[in-house]
């Protein structure tokens, strides 16, 4: 296949001829060229071989020179070390600009890893710490009725904690999702001078401490109008911290709504609600599902609301408004206070379940939020099968 | 085909219709619906608030200043005021944010700046897990897992460092043979670890996202003159973000103030003003609350509520304060459609 034409010498007095270049059978194939941003093997070595060389250098001080016992000389040691070494090799090929770059490199990748390693250990010490009570299948089972701190992990469970935990949880949801979801609502839809005071408050209470919330609880449920500890109450109390984090929350996921949806369905000639329910809601229903879902996360995982206002029942109680109660946050703490080594054990069993609970709700979230790819799966459906055959092999 | 409306002769000279934006009908009720749900939030929201405000009254009036600058908590004696447990709040959270403020910034520049494009959206994933972890798990991990190492570092701190009174440790030989390390452990220094790592997600996670709002043609303007990757997160990222960094910290402030359980569960309650923090026992207002409400009398709970007044207005300024400081900057908090 020819693709230029066959003029080797050009004509006399023909300016600016274009000659396009002729391809070459018998040259051998092109190397791909190296990518740009990719690190040189060279690179790559002196970035290793700084870390490498941190850690003998590392071991040479802690262990020969100088009496730095423990692994946590070792590790800053070693940090120091590296970072010391890849600033003179960084300096040896750039200069001082390199050095400069590589050293901010390695102090991010550092303190991130130091960040994620603070995360790891704290689940798995968790964990690990709780595993003793865990692998009973009664600590699901039963609660702590007549079962002191000092008896074995055979008897006695968290299941009141567990039900307590969800039960109290349900109230403030009942409570908060509606008001929180319509404030918000109200707050981006209405708007006017109220709305702005509306928000101005709500964001102010967002500020609100947890235990002030509890206290508040306390003082006017329990104290004042003289009602006992109960589910009802830490629910109440799990709603006064919760309301202004859903609410601002909603009301940041639904201010990002485009407003030329809202103008289109309003000069399609649908009512102000069915805007709301049929174009605002659908649009923003993952930011929505996951504002509310981190919300409840924060909820059934604090302790000062509860710890005002739940009471410390031992027994599974399944009726919120029926004296005290116990929660997953309030079992964890009560028994690590005993001090006792078994409750401990069983309150990190507790606190591992919290963790549990927290983290599928976590996961929902992620999961609900993540885009929804319906217009590749449209096209899937309606292509003819030999071509998705070809495309999806 | 297209046929045009006929226009009826008598009717051209039509007035043109009066537009109202008032809602009618079904619309109306909306409105007034939704309203209704707002004013209840207000109440309710506001309602706190003032609650607050009202019951610390008395106490304030009884006590005057010396509210403010009593240290001792003793109701008995009718003698309390909260420059212990204030203070001591103060410094637990200062603790706690200068342990987590450049870990959250570090945090964050490495997600949006060095972490490898695929892995960014898990990271960012975990930073938030690590927000929704319950308070009461970092109260576990900082009293039974940082506590003893943590008292060590104080030791070796207040060894080489205890010239400094931020460091010192009264009570404690710390070249003895056989150090004792209970003074060193339940302190405000070990509480303040734990609570860090409450509040470096929450700031991380708003760094991250000012910084991750950063022009990408200013960033590559930068690479593009022949900036290093650190020479561009200097001269672009770091500038334009810079209203994020300081209202994601305060942010982080906001919160560290109001931590209760994790101090509950580290700190050894004491009622004295002091600055050395390494050293065993203080106490923060929430821990008071938390550990003084239920044998609290009327008095004593409006003392109580008064404390928690106090604190309640200084996290709401942080917070003020950090969301100006947000929404003001060039980088905005990308909220506003």
């Amino acid at each position: 296949m020819t693709l230029a034409p066959e003029t080797d010498v050009p004509a006399a007095g023909t300016v600016g001829q274009t000659f396009l270049p002729r391809y070459d059978d018998d040259a051998a194939p092109a190397v791909p060229r190296a990518s740009l941003g990719r690190l040189t093997v060279d690179e790559k070595f002196v970035r290793i071989g700084s870390v490498a060389s941190g850690l003998g250098i590392a071991w040479l001080i802690t262990q020969r020179i100088l009496p730095l016992a423990g692994l946590p000389w070792f590790l800053v040691v070693w940090l120091v070390a590296t970072l010391a070494v890849t600033a003179v090799t960084a300096a040896m090929s750039g200069g001082a600009v390199e050095a400069r770059d590589r050293l901010a490199a390695t102090v991010m990748t550092v303190g991130a890893g130091v960040v994620g390693a603070v995360l790891i250990s704290a689940v798995v010490f968790v964990t690990v710490k709780g595993w003793a009570a865990l692998i009973h299948v009664n600590f699901f089972t039963e609660d702590m009725s007549g079962v002191g701190p000092k008896d074995s992990f055979d008897r006695g469970g968290v299941l009141h904690a567990i039900v307590g935990s969800l039960i109290q949880v349900g109230i403030a949801v009942a409570i908060t999702l509606p008001l929180g979801i319509g404030t918000a609502i109200f707050m981006t839809e209405v708007g006017g001078r109220f709305a702005k005071l509306v928000r101005t408050v709500v964001e102010a209470m967002t500020a609100l401490p947890s235990i002030v919330a509890g206290l508040f609880i306390y003082t006017v449920f329990i104290v004042a109008l003289g009602y006992p500890r109960s589910g009802l109450a830490a629910g109440l109390a799990i709603s006064v911290m919760m309301l202004p984090i859903i609410a601002r929350a909603s009301d940041v996921v639904l201010r990002v709504i485009p407003g030329g949806l809202r103008e289109a369905s309003l000069a399609l000639g649908a009512s102000r609600w069915r805007t709301v329910w049929h174009v605002v809601l659908p649009t923003a229903r993952p930011g929505l599902a996951t504002a509310c879902i981190l919300g409840i996360a924060r909820g059934i995982g604090e302790t000062s609301p509860v710890l005002l206002t739940s009471g410390n029942a031992q027994f599974l109680v399944v009726n919120p408004t029926d004296g005290v109660m116990n929660s997953l946050p309030l079992f964890v703490y009560s028994l690590v206070r005993t001090g006792e080594p078994n409750a401990v054990a069983r309150a990190f069993a507790g606190a591992t379940v919290l963790l549990a609970v927290v983290m599928v709700l976590f996961v929902v979230a992620r999961l609900i939020a993540r885009p929804q790819r319906t217009k590749p799966q449209r096209t899937q459906r309606t292509a003819p099968q030999s071509a998705r055959t070809e495309e999806n092999p | 085909m297209t046929t045009l409306p006929v226009h009826d002769a008598i009717d051209v000279e039509a007035t043109p219709r009066a537009i109202s934006r008032k809602a009618t009908g079904a619309d109306k009720v909306f409105v007034a619906a939704i309203r209704t749900v707002g004013s209840v939030v207000l109440v309710i929201t506001g309602g706190v608030g003032v609650f607050l405000g009202w019951q610390a009254l008395p106490t304030l009036r009884h006590y005057g200043w010396s509210f403010f600058t009593e240290s001792s908590w003793q109701p008995e004696a009718d003698v309390l005021g909260i420059a212990a447990v204030l203070s001591g709040t103060v410094l637990v959270a200062l603790i706690a944010m200068s342990i987590a403020f450049p870990l959250a910034l570090i945090t964050a520049l490495y997600i949006s700046e060095y972490a490898p494009a695929g892995m960014r959206s898990l990271l960012v994933s975990l930073v938030d897990l690590m927000a929704a972890v319950p308070s009461i798990i970092w109260g576990l991990w900082g009293s039974y897992l940082i506590m003893e190492h943590a008292a060590g570092l104080a030791m070796w701190l207040d060894r080489n460092l205890g010239f400094i009174p931020l460091f010192q440790v009264d009570d404690a030989d710390p070249n003895a043979a056989v150090p004792v390390l209970s003074r060193y452990s339940f302190s405000m220094f070990v509480a303040g670890i734990a609570v860090a790592m409450m509040v470096l997600p929450m700031a991380c996670a708003v760094m991250r996202q000012v910084f991750s709002q950063t022009p990408q043609g200013e960033k590559e303007a930068a690479l593009a003159l022949g900036a290093t990757r650190w020479g561009m997160v200097r001269s672009v990222v770091l500038p334009f973000g810079r209203g994020g960094i300081i209202g994601g910290a305060m942010l982080g402030l906001g919160r560290a103030l109001g931590e209760t359980i994790a101090v509950l569960l580290i700190l050894s309650p004491s009622f004295e003003v002091k600055p050395r923090v390494l050293e065993i026992g203080g106490n923060t207002v929430s821990a008071l609350i938390a550990g003084r409400f239920g044998d609290a009398s009327s008095s004593q709970l409006s003392a109580l509520l008064a404390a928690g007044f106090v604190l309640f207005l200084i996290t709401l300024v942080v917070n003020t304060v950090a969301a100006t400081i947000v929404n003001r900057s060039r980088s905005g908090a990308g909220t506003d459609a």
